[in-house]
């Protein structure tokens, strides 16, 4: 009973340190880790989250576990806003916890940020909006939403004690360098065949147990749309090269990530939803970029033309 | 799943004929209630007639195991590539075809329901740490939770990634530490043999424990 009071009591302030933040930093600024040499392995890291134990009782905690809640299961736990077969942690390994996986700890600090994608500066909230739009091929939830402030508060929660606008070792996917050859789709197709198929399926259809994904689907209705970042080929290689086959991150060579992603992203997806008719004119607006296969013919195939539904 | 509607009907339609054809269901059910010519022992007195397995013993249950894991498993055991002193000159005595039909008729068989599921008893703290890497797993050593693979609870996911729900302890363990020994080593990527090798001996126990004590026609027991 009076545990929870105190609890009650504290809430308020753990609250209001989000504003202000200073005591954060300086605990932070202690900290010696970011210095820390780049190693080679992956999941090397200079900050690590706090454990999920630690997620206190209470209001603020309860926030905290709503937004893992939904992080988790997503299509169960927020379904208004979306609308594919994916959930947050299929591309944010171990709950966004884990370093080279964009974890949510590398990203929360870095933001208000300028992005290119829409020409402005994003707050964190609008961040996350986009992630339900494209990746989630959903809707965007409303930045007071209860959906988008959970998330904000797991994000908060696990950031705490890292530096602000600094880029964390660990933090997003890491590049991998351009292979001598130029990704291939035949190639890409016997990397698929011999390292993703066992889990996504032969068609990159995922597999359900009891009508809930257990392996995500890579491309049709039930996928990210065309919209997402996961369609261009650098960062599919990078997710790809860093986590993928689940388990084994790093396994593969620079060749067969490119190789792999290019094949994955050569296959029809949900419509980019800022498509309003004109694919060509879409690419031009939205997708002008080699990393981006959207409106472009592959395999005799037209891109885009024939989205998944 | 939706993509595999078709090949689905297909497998199902090719195991209807199979089964239909007498030989072959015949041999299957002389097979698990008497053996073989060649000295294969009857399945079933250690198994069981159902196919539940010996908890005690640590013989898997293999009811309502899917068929393609069974017949790949006897192959594994027959090439070497999986090592039993027990079920490597089993699977040597059996022909393809028979390994096709006991495989059939075990994945044929109802998942037995559990009369009672054993709490595991080590404790408050090892049931923690079986819990966990089950359902959360140990990313800091690579490895995912054993759900991501074996499904929820861990009831298993199409014909490539077995049920561990209410399998013997036992049993369990006792691949766990064939995977980090080498003498089990048919796993596809070699998934097994990597994050076996994380593994701690209490790890191991703890895990072994928490599937047992699963049920093995499933409920979602992610937090
Ligand atoms: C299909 C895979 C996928 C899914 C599903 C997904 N994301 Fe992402 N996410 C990405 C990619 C790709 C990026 C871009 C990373 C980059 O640019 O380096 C990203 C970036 C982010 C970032 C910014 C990371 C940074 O370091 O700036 C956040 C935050 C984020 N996602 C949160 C979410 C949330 C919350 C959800 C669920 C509502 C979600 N993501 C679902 C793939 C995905
Ligand atoms: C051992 C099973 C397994 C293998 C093999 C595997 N994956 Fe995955 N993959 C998963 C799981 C499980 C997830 C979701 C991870 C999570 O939720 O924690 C996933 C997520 C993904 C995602 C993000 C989610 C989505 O559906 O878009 C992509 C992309 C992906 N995998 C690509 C690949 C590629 C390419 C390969 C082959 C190089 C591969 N995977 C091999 C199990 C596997
Ligand atoms: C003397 C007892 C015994 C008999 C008889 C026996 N088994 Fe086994 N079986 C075992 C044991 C013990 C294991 C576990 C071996 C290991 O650790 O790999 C096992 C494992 C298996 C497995 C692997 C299951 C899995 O989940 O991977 C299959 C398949 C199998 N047996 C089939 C058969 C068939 C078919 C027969 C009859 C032709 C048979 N067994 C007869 C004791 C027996
Ligand atoms: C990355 C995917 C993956 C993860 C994660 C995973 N497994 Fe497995 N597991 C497999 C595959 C694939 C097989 C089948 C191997 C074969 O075909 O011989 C398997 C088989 C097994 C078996 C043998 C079952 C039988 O009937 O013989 C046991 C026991 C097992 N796993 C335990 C675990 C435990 C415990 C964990 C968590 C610590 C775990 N697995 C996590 C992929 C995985």
């Amino acid at each position: 009973m009076t545990a929870r009071l105190i609890a009650l009591l504290l809430a308020p302030l753990v609250l209001a340190a989000c504003s202000g933040r200073t005591p954060l930093d300086a605990h932070a600024a202690d900290a010696p880790r970011a210095a820390a040499p780049a190693a080679k392995a992956p999941a090397t890291t200079s900050f690590t989250p706090p454990a999920e134990s630690t997620i206190p009782a209470g209001p603020y905690g309860d926030m905290v576990r709503l937004g893992r809640e939904i992080f988790l299961h997503t299509r169960k736990a927020a379904p208004a806003y979306v609308g594919n077969g994916l959930n947050c942690v299929n591309c944010h390994l171990d709950a966004g916890r884990l370093a080279d996986s964009a974890p949510l700890w590398g990203a929360y600090g870095m933001y208000p940020q300028y992005r290119k994608k829409n020409h402005h500066v994003n707050s964190y909230g609008e961040r996350l909006q986009g992630c339900f739009m494209y990746s989630m091929n959903g809707k965007a939830p409303p930045l007071d939403d209860p959906v988008i402030v959970a998330l904000e508060t797991y994000s908060y929660w696990m950031a705490q004690g890292a530096p602000l606008g600094t880029k964390l070792e660990g933090a997003g996917y890491p590049s991998v360098p351009r292979p001598a050859k130029a990704p291939d789709y035949a190639r890409g197709q016997s990397v698929f065949g011999r390292d993703c198929a066992l889990c996504h399926g032969a068609q990159g259809q995922g597999q359900k147990v009891a009508g809930t994904y257990v392996f995500p689907p890579l491309w049709g209705p039930d996928s990210f749309n065309w919209g997402a970042g996961m369609h261009e080929l650098d960062k599919a290689a990078a997710f790809i090269k860093a986590n993928m086959p689940l388990s084994r991150g790093g396994m593969l060579s620079d060749q067969d990530a490119w190789d792999v992603a290019m094949f994955m992203d050569a296959h029809e997806r949900p419509q980019d939803p800022r498509y309003h008719g004109d694919l060509a004119a879409t690419r031009k607006a939205y997708h002008d970029t080699p990393m981006s296969l959207y409106g472009t013919r592959v395999n005799g195939r037209l891109l885009g033309a024939r989205p998944a539904q | 799943m939706r993509g595999r509607g078709w090949e689905g009907v297909v497998a199902g339609l090719w195991l209807a004929l199979a089964w239909a054809s007498p030989a072959n269901a015949a041999t299957a059910q002389t097979l698990v209630n008497r053996g073989n010519e060649r000295g294969a022992p009857p399945c079933q007195s250690c198994h069981g007639a159902d196919g539940r397995g010996q908890a005690a013993a640590g013989f898997p249950r293999l009811a309502g195991l899917d068929a393609g894991y069974l017949r790949r498993q006897l192959d594994d055991y027959a090439k070497g590539t999986r090592s039993n002193a027990v079920m490597q000159p089993i699977a040597q005595a059996l022909s393809p075809d028979e390994r096709d039909g006991v495989a059939m008729y075990y994945a044929r068989l109802p998942v037995p329901v559990k009369a009672k599921v054993t709490k595991p008893a080590d404790g408050p703290g090892a049931d923690a740490r079986g819990a966990t890497l089950a359902t959360r797993g140990r990313w800091s050593a690579q490895v995912p939770a054993c759900e991501q693979c074996h499904g929820p609870g861990g009831v298993g996911v199409g014909a490539n990634f077995p049920p561990l729900a209410g399998q013997p302890a036992a049993y369990i363990e006792a691949q766990l530490k064939a995977w980090q020994q080498g003498t089990r080593r048919n796993d596809p990527l070699g998934l097994m043999q990597h994050l076996s090798r994380a593994l701690s001996a209490q790890d191991i126990a703890a895990v072994a424990q928490w599937f047992a004590a699963q049920s093995p026609v499933g409920r979602s027991v992610r937090k």
